[in-house]
């Protein structure tokens, strides 16, 4: 059901870049095997960032260039303290220059999609707005939809999976990777109802729903 | 002179043309060598009875291999298998024997007569199932740990065999057994009773324990430090021989000798420079010692009694196989081990030959079977690849509980083999260990092996360039081979030698400088690390920061510095090796011109764009026009 392109034509499938950010994936018992189902997906481009630049030393022209190359910018990473791990921070930090991303002639992100697929070891009532301190996980990642919203990126809420390190004991996790799985083949073929989702706190609900009407 | 090369060259041609053949069609090489003995044997006539003194010598090949299988073989472990070396081994020596012996007075033999061929036909080949496995690479299966430990235990109940036989043989000729200790040309226990006998056997054990545990090193390090390789075989040859003399004075066998010896030697720095003197010398002399068997079959006996001989053949077979099944039920071996068990360790062995001419100069047993029971020996020995085809066609399928993977006692070898363990070395084994890989250290510094002692890493003694003691060392199973020596033009011929028989195995290489690097590069090292380029980056980066530069800005830079210097490195490499081909000299020139230009572009781009690109990122280049933005950014 393609809802964005109302054009008759097939669209051409879009390109999904994911920038892994885990500073120990070898005891990751979430993402890795995110990372396993999203390795060989056709559309779908993967890049561990820690084990690219262990020296932190990120090649900017080679990242402003994949990102041209892309249509959905997908950052994935585990929350620390309610917020991405540091090179992520760096990645912002060095690539996202005035005169590329933002600012005059700033436009090679304008149009492409992006969003955050975080996990996270709280469960997920701790991430409900408006109880006690409790901020969601949305308004947690505002400075991330600052910066797409800034490089002209259209902002898709987070997918996430709250309690991570109790999910595998719990049998959570192949339904997390088979909706991400979903995710990404929808983002590749066109099929998100993106204007209709922008609005949600998690997009993980609205994966379920979309599944219902098909 | 001109007889004893011509037989030299034929037992070599015969060997040189039958093994290989043999090896491509999958029969392995020691059925190889039996045809290639049978060929210029009873079939050819091309060698004759000197084959009888060639045997002699060649049964050393046993017991060097004995003492190779010693020096794989740690004290340790032989205990944590004293279950299977005792009980599996013992039963199967004991049951055996008893069934054969039956068989013979159900054929009418007295019973000295048929307890004398139980025994020697307990026994199993050694040198043809060690061999064997270790070319299967079933050395460190389960199945394979079984056979090796029963091998072992006959191994040692050939000694009280000795001692019985002699007294069966007096109860059948009715004289005393006048040639029982003159079958050795001299000992020193011919005179004894059987205490002083015993007395002097177990002197002579501890003495081989003891001084190979406290003279062998001190003399093996005065050797090595002399640094001459030749010296070095030859003080291992002369241990393995003098031990088998001592042995054999004291009438117990050469082989047990030599494996207490090499299990003492097991623990010491030295083990995989011994492994590979002695190896070589152990290959050939099995190698004649299978031709020989080969060329010692007796067609003429044979063929009178063909029909006979084959069944008796079979019946051994099958009875010891039949014993190893029931064994391997017993100790609940897995299907697979059981089978392997059972099909490798069926045959009678070399052991049967020497107790059977044992028996000959005491007159134990009739001439007429004695040549029959040497041609069901032979046959069953040259049977054997035969029933090791069996287990690669239909035992391989069957289910094994336990796979290879665990430590066996025939394999201690690590992931990692760090060639060297000079200041450079040291350092990558430290972290390595620190981070739980396995390493296996090698250096010919005798001093260097002893501090590294000191501080509890344990290395071993020897050339790491050679591959023969890489290959000792279990280069074929290691991950990666660390060349961290300082010899530059070994370190290239190891990488080639590496990366052409084990392509698998990644090689880094410590290179002395870019020249040394492109060389290394060229022989196919997966990683190549100029030696001292990070210790002066890191002096760079401190006399930045002593002008008082920001330590942040500092790293920055040296990163950059590193990653621009790397990209150099690179893009020379293409050219280097264009002029490599013209030949060796002009290349050498080109290099050091290619080296001039690297180290002027690198000035050039640290003057211009180098400090730029190092800050890139978090200055701006020209000044936003939309102030909004800016402000967001932080900038």
């Amino acid at each position: 059901m393609p809802s964005t392109a109302n054009t008759t034509n097939v669209p051409a499938p879009q390109k999904v870049l994911i920038l892994f950010a885990h500073p120990a994936p070898h005891r990751s018992q979430a993402n890795r095997p995110m990372l396993r189902a999203a390795a060989h997906l056709p559309g779908v481009t993967l890049i561990d960032l820690y084990a690219h630049y262990p020296d932190f030393a990120i090649d900017i022209d080679a990242e402003q260039a994949r990102l041209r190359e892309h249509d959905v910018v997908i950052f994935q990473f585990p929350l620390y303290w309610y917020s991405t791990p540091s090179i992520l921070k760096e990645w912002q930090d060095l690539v996202l220059e005035y005169g590329f991303a933002y600012g005059q002639d700033g436009d090679a992100l304008h149009d492409k999609l992006f969003l955050c697929a975080v996990t996270a070891g709280g469960l997920a009532s701790a991430y409900k707005s408006g109880e006690g301190r409790n901020k969601s996980l949305r308004e947690l990642l505002m400075p991330l939809e600052h910066m797409a919203t800034l490089c002209g990126m259209q902002y898709l809420p987070p997918f996430a999976l709250f309690g991570s390190r109790t999910a595998p004991e719990e049998g959570r996790i192949a339904s997390h990777v088979s909706d991400w799985t979903r995710l990404l083949r929808a983002l590749t073929r066109h099929e998100l109802p993106i204007s209709s989702l922008q609005d949600l706190p998690l997009l993980n609900e609205a994966l379920h729903q979309q599944e219902k009407e098909h | 002179m001109t007889g004893a090369l011509f037989q030299a060259f034929i037992y070599l041609c015969a060997a040189v043309i039958a093994v290989p053949l043999a090896k491509r069609l999958g029969l392995g090489s020691v059925l190889g060598y039996l045809l290639a003995g049978i060929v210029i044997g009873p079939v050819s006539g091309l060698v004759g009875s000197e084959t009888q003194a060639i045997q002699h010598v060649a049964e050393f090949g046993v017991v060097m291999m004995l003492f190779l299988v010693g020096l794989e073989l740690q004290p340790r472990l032989l205990w944590e298998m004293r279950h299977r070396l005792f009980g599996l081994g013992g039963l199967q020596v004991v049951l055996t024997s008893a069934l054969i012996t039956g068989l013979g007075m159900l054929l009418k033999q007295p019973w000295e007569t048929a307890l004398t061929i139980g025994m020697i036909l307990s026994l199993s080949s050694t040198a043809i199932v060690l061999q064997t496995l270790s070319e299967k690479g079933l050395n460190d299966s389960e199945g394979g740990r079984t056979a090796f430990s029963v091998l072992l235990f006959q191994d040692l109940a050939v000694i009280p065999m000795l001692a019985v036989i002699p007294l069966l043989a007096v109860a059948v000729s009715g004289e005393p057994a006048a040639g029982a200790a003159s079958h050795e040309s001299f000992t020193l226990v011919a005179n004894l009773n059987g205490a002083e006998r015993g007395a002097v056997m177990l002197a002579a054990i501890g003495l081989v324990l003891v001084g190979g545990h406290y003279m062998a090193r001190p003399l093996f390090r005065y050797i090595a430090s002399s640094r001459l390789r030749e010296i070095f075989t030859a003080f291992a040859l002369l241990l393995v021989i003098g031990i088998a003399l001592l042995m054999t004075l004291v009438e117990l066998s050469p082989a047990l000798g030599t494996f207490l010896a090499g299990m003492v030697l097991a623990n010491s720095e030295f083990r995989h420079e011994l492994e590979s003197d002695i190896e070589p010398f152990k290959g050939l002399l099995l190698g004649l010692f299978f031709i020989t068997v080969g060329a010692g079959i007796d067609f003429a006996v044979l063929f009178d009694d063909f029909a006979r001989i084959m069944a008796l053949t079979v019946a051994v077979i099958i009875l010891k196989g039949g014993v190893l099944y029931l064994l391997g039920l017993l100790f609940g071996l897995p299907s697979r081990s059981r089978w392997l068990l059972t099909l490798s360790l069926a045959q009678a062995g070399e052991f049967g030959f020497v107790l059977l001419s044992f028996s000959q100069q005491i007159n134990a047993l009739p001439a007429e079977l004695l040549s029959k029971l040497s041609l069901v020996v032979a046959l069953s020995m040259l049977l054997t690849p035969g029933l090791f085809l069996i287990y690669d066609r239909f035992a391989q399928s069957l289910p094994a509980k336990t796979k290879a993977k665990e430590s066996g006692p025939i394999d201690t070898h690590g992931e990692v083999i760090v060639a060297g363990s000079g200041r450079f070395g040291q350092v990558v084994n430290r972290l390595l260990m620190a981070s739980g890989v396995k390493t296996v250290v090698l250096d010919y510094e005798i001093a260097m092996i002893d501090m590294l002692g000191k501080f509890g890493i344990h290395s071993f003694y020897g050339d790491a360039s050679r591959p023969d003691l890489l290959i000792a060392a279990g280069v074929e199973s290691a991950k990666a081979v660390v060349i961290a020596i300082d010899d530059r033009q070994r370190a290239v011929e190891m990488t080639r030698f590496i990366k052409r028989n084990y392509p698998h195995v990644k090689v880094l290489a410590r290179a002395y400088d870019v020249n040394h690097l492109y060389l290394l590069r060229q022989a196919g090292v997966d990683v190549a690390v100029r030696e001292l380029f990070d210790a002066s980056l890191s002096t760079g980066k401190e006399v930045l920061k002593a002008l008082g530069l920001h330590p942040y800005r500092v790293e920055k830079m040296a990163t950059a510095f590193r990653h621009h210097d790397e990209v150099g490195l690179n893009d020379l490499y293409g050219e280097w090796d264009e002029h490599q081909s013209i030949s060796e000299n002009k290349a050498i020139l080109a290099r050091a011109r290619e080296h001039g230009k690297t180290l002027s572009s690198m000035l050039e781009s640290d003057r211009t764009q180098f400090s730029a690109h190092s800050s890139r990122g978090w200055t701006p280049t020209e000044t936003p026009a939309k102030k909004n933005d800016a402000e967001e950014t932080g900038q």
